[in-house]
């Protein structure tokens, strides 16, 4: 249903004249119903991935098909109102904006459960509702305001860009089961940035990303295994820095 | 007496669908058109001075009076002096709106003096919002100066907004709060085209454990102007705290000027201010949700001066 063919992305380089390739020729198809993981190290291309996705980030080479169409063109709202979603890795902040204004502008229709959403990702509506989404929250309330605004998303591809960061140990269990359970009731194409093996584990499709491309794509018992022995010897200290990647594998 | 244009300036500056039974007074294009006091209110003309004086019996509750000022006739060059009394223990909501509707080539202009005297123990939510309207080429002139007294224990919760289409505005506060008083100013501004806003506040603690507030958030578009400054005196062992936050966007223009003055070794005062345009993160985040780009800044806009 979401074909990414041949993605690169160059950037330009902060203080620089050049371009940098976050994204190298890469190329995928999610499919409705499946629950993909993306990990991989740092600066691998993963939310660049997401961006990509949502339209924040336009491809320098490659196209993009969504449901038979190509969408490479199309704006973050138009790929909204198709209904491509994305829960950011670190939700801005509005001064004056209520948690209410935002999960009202979220609902995919008048009546949805507002209070209810909050309620999913462990949030008391009767303290936060009125709240303004400013620098007062933690980062971890920040996220779970994040997914809740997912909650009342209607989506045909999701995508969750690390939703354990900055998140308790408690809550993180919730927002897994949250995420799961609207994965299994909606049966949208779910897809999790994350480094936690307890989602990792969910999915019925890991994708290891690292340095702009794809360099794996299978089961969790196919590519678990791998990623485990190569934090195993990232942490031995048999190789590590910038050759981690090319001497592990 | 009130035409469509009236009822929808009255609306606008003081949520108001009809006339209200209470205490009120309605000011149209330069004088005095409705006045009504309620039991603990007295609103009457004042002597000698356009404008009116209001007084609040010593502990009344939960009473809402409304004292809104509109300009429909274009040339309009209007001047009030209020004196406003609010009775110890008394705890009420004052609501003092100015609309301007000018769809004509001279400039429409309200000035006003609002003397408020917060009385020991009392409390007042005062609201003000000024609108401008009218396709006109003649000003939308607002320069309102509130001159604020709280006694001992008295609390001020003051609420000054302009919507937007006021062509120029100066406006001028300043306060003296006494012992264990306190005032809380939130201040909205929006202009755009090549409108100018000058605000101006004073505020000093003299007594005792006096607290003052002041939050200020304006929104400046296209080519217009705005300048901000708030000084706040501690006099006492008071404890004051000024924020400015503004969102420049187009070619405007804005000066922030927070000043906090400690005259006495136990003040507390702090001040904040800051200017930025709207945040790319932010659009991008509510065109994930579905809104276009313009829909996305207005929710900014808006929210930002609630």
């Amino acid at each position: 249903m979401l074909e990414l063919n041949n993605i690169s992305i160059d950037l330009n380089v902060q203080n620089g004249n050049g371009k940098t390739r976050i994204l190298n020729n890469l190329s995928f198809k999610f499919e409705q119903g499946k629950f993909y993981c993306i990990t991989g190290p740092n600066g691998g291309g993963k939310t660049s991935i997401a961006k990509v996705i949502m339209g924040i980030y336009k491809p320098t080479e490659g196209r993009i098909f969504f449901e038979n169409e190509d969408i490479t063109e199309k704006n973050i709202t138009e790929r909204a109102r198709l209904g491509i979603c994305y829960a950011f890795q670190i939700p801005p902040r509005f001064k004056g904006l209520r948690v209410k204004d935002l999960l009202k502008i979220s609902a995919a229709k008048e009546n949805m459960g507002l209070r209810n959403s909050l309620k999913s990702v462990g949030l008391c509506p009767e303290e936060y509702m009125d709240r303004e989404v400013d620098e007062s929250f933690s980062g971890g309330e920040m996220k779970r305001i994040e997914i809740a605004t997912m909650l009342l998303r209607n989506p045909k591809v999701i995508i969750y860009d690390e939703p354990e960061a900055g998140v308790d140990l408690w809550s993180f269990h919730k927002l897994v089961n949250v995420i799961k359970q609207k994965h299994e009731r909606e049966k949208a194409a779910t897809i999790v940035i994350t480094h936690q093996e307890r989602i990792l584990a969910l999915a019925d499709e890991i994708i290891l990303v690292s340095e702009g491309q794809i360099k794996q794509a299978g089961t969790p018992e196919a590519i678990l295994p791998g990623i485990k022995k190569d934090i195993e010897c990232e942490l031995s200290g048999i190789c590590g820095g910038d050759d981690y990647a090319e001497c592990c594998r | 007496m009130l035409n469509a244009v009236d009822k929808g300036l009255l609306e606008t500056v003081a949520d108001l669908y009809k006339i209200p039974s209470g205490a009120f007074s309605l000011r149209k294009n330069g004088s005095g058109l409705f006045i009504n006091s309620s039991e603990n209110v007295t609103v009457k003309a004042k002597e000698g001075q356009p404008g009116i004086d209001v007084i609040v019996k010593p502990g009344t509750k939960n009473e809402s009076i409304h004292i809104p000022v509109i300009i429909s006739q274009s040339g309009i060059k209007d001047m009030v002096y209020n004196t406003i009394e609010i009775g110890e223990g008394a705890d009420v909501v004052l609501v003092a709106g100015c609309g301007i509707h000018n769809s004509g080539s001279e400039a429409s202009q309200h000035d006003g003096v609002h003397n408020i005297i917060i009385k020991k123990g009392a409390r007042l939510r005062y609201i003000e919002k000024h609108y401008g309207e009218g396709n006109g080429s003649g000003g939308k002139i607002l320069n309102p100066q509130t001159v604020v007294e709280i006694h001992e224990g008295g609390i001020g919760e003051f609420e000054m907004v302009q919507i937007g289409g006021v062509d120029s505005t100066h406006r001028v506060t300043e306060a003296k709060l006494g012992k264990r008083a306190k005032l809380v100013i939130k201040e909205r501004l929006m202009t755009h085209g090549e409108q100018e806003a000058f605000s101006d506040i004073k505020i000093e603690l003299n007594g005792e454990e006096a607290l003052a507030d002041v939050i200020s958030r304006s929104v400046a578009k296209h080519t217009s102007s705005q300048v901000f400054r708030a000084q706040v005196i501690a006099r006492s062992a008071g404890r004051g705290h000024v924020e400015c936050d503004s969102i420049i966007m187009d070619s405007a223009k804005i000066s922030s000027i927070p000043e906090i003055r400690a005259e006495h070794p136990e003040a507390e005062l702090t001040h904040e201010a800051a200017i930025g345009k709207i945040s790319g993160e932010q659009i991008i985040k509510l065109m994930s949700l579905g809104l276009s780009e313009e829909e996305a800044v207005k929710v900014v806009i808006e929210g930002f001066l609630r």
